[in-house]
């Protein structure tokens, strides 16, 4: 069966019909990120204040990995112009950078930053205990400069037999800078550059910790939200990466040779999924990196 | 001038090719698309180093954070995914999408001032 206006304009719409489709698709997506957003609104305006984390993040990884969603975007665009010029060998190069971009920033994600996460560890200290960790929290300092007081104490947890073993009643915690020296005026609003746990070992009794975890989604609502908004789009940029393959692969540029226009427009939706997805990219990286 | 610009587009809108998009135009379009590349790079660096700023309150920040990306969402949509210039049945599906997703943030900003959540 022949499938009709994938080259022409259906008269009715004036567009070929894969447009209007991908084009209906990418507004349910709005929606869909949209309400992701909007629950990370939520729960970031009604954190107490001092309490939303701020500078745990990689932000030069962060910043590369903007780079490489904006220049596969412009490649991608390429890719598309270079096959409405019938000029299939740039087609070709640009994808295949574009795929790369892609994997690249997969790799990033999965290999490097999340693992990162996983490894590191933070405990709520419970409020009538904040006083005997002061030297690690620095709460004086901070309200003597009418700054919202600090409860997590965070770093690299030593004795990781603590996670299971309820015998052992104590976390050695190698400490970030923040928590090994918390009067420094550079630690008032944690900077982004990251810099890993110090040397300093402080040691946090259990029956003081109101809550603690590795930074994983469970451990608060910024990991919840990090972890599933910045998950839901690494699973579209998997996705565009696999449909670019196969635009990319002889069995897809075989339509070349039949239709060139045909390849020209599913590259042009393909690429309106994958601008999409950069977009999105936009907003995440400063609100979970930068602010 | 004109001269090339008819070879062109009798080369590549005959038939099959009914689109806005002529190769003719295309290539036009291409140091636009290169143009806006770098000017998101540019802004990249800039919501960066606007980070470190204080603008006097954190909500400071986030507006000003806000409104760089917006510029930056507003270059992709316009430019690469050429809605500065769409077929109308396009902004009409739109429209509906901005009406909802408006009115999504519209209900968790009223939340936030809603007695029984706060």
């Amino acid at each position: 069966m022949e499938i009709p206006y994938t080259v022409t304009a259906r008269p009715d719409t004036g567009l070929w019909n894969a447009k209007v489709g991908i084009w209906l698709f990418l507004a349910s997506e709005v929606m869909l990120f949209g309400g992701l957003f909007s629950a990370y609104v939520f729960l970031r305006l009604d954190a107490p204040p001092g309490a939303w984390p701020h500078g745990l993040l990689n932000v030069p990884v962060g910043m590369m990995n903007t780079i490489i969603l904006i220049a596969s975007s412009v490649t991608v665009v390429m890719a598309w112009a270079s096959l409405k010029m019938r000029r299939f060998r740039a087609y070709w190069w640009y994808m295949l950078v574009t795929i790369l971009c892609g994997v690249i920033f997969l790799a990033v994600k999965l290999v490097y930053e999340w693992p990162q996460k996983f490894e590191h560890f933070g405990v709520f200290i419970k409020k009538d205990a904040l006083e005997k960790y002061e030297p690690y929290l620095g709460n004086h300092h901070l309200a003597e400069k009418g700054l919202a007081p600090r409860t997590e104490i965070t770093g690299h947890l030593h004795n990781k037999g603590a996670l299971k073993d309820e015998k052992v009643t104590e976390y050695e915690i190698a400490l970030d800078p923040v928590n090994a020296d918390p009067t420094n005026p550079a630690m008032d609003r944690p900077h982004f550059l990251y810099v890993p746990p110090t040397e300093k070992i402080a040691t946090i009794e259990k029956e003081d910790v109101e809550r603690f975890g590795m930074f994983t989604p469970d451990h608060n609502a910024y990991f919840a939200s990090y972890f599933t908004i910045t998950g839901l789009h690494g699973l579209h940029v998997l996705g565009g990466v696999i449909v670019f393959l196969y635009l990319w692969l002889p069995v897809g540029t075989k339509l070349y040779k039949r239709n060139p226009e045909h390849l020209a427009n599913r590259v042009e939706v393909a690429g309106l999924f994958w601008h999409f997805v950069d977009l999105v990219w936009i907003f995440v990286f400063p609100l979970f990196y930068l602010l | 001038m004109n001269e090339s610009h008819e070879h062109v587009m009798t080369e590549t809108t005959g038939g099959a090719t009914h689109d806005d998009h002529t190769a003719h135009d295309v290539s036009k379009h291409i140091r636009g698309y290169l143009i806006v590349g770098g000017t998101l790079l540019l802004f990249t660096g800039i919501t960066v180093a606007l980070s470190y700023v204080n603008f006097g309150t954190q909500k400071a920040n986030v507006a000003v954070a806000m409104i760089v990306a917006t510029f930056k969402a507003g270059l992709v949509a316009a430019i690469f995914m050429h809605l500065a210039s769409e077929k109308r049945m396009i902004y009409r599906i739109l429209i509906f999408t901005f009406f909802f997703v408006f009115g999504l943030f519209w209900l968790t900003y009223l939340a936030w001032y809603d007695p029984i959540v706060r």
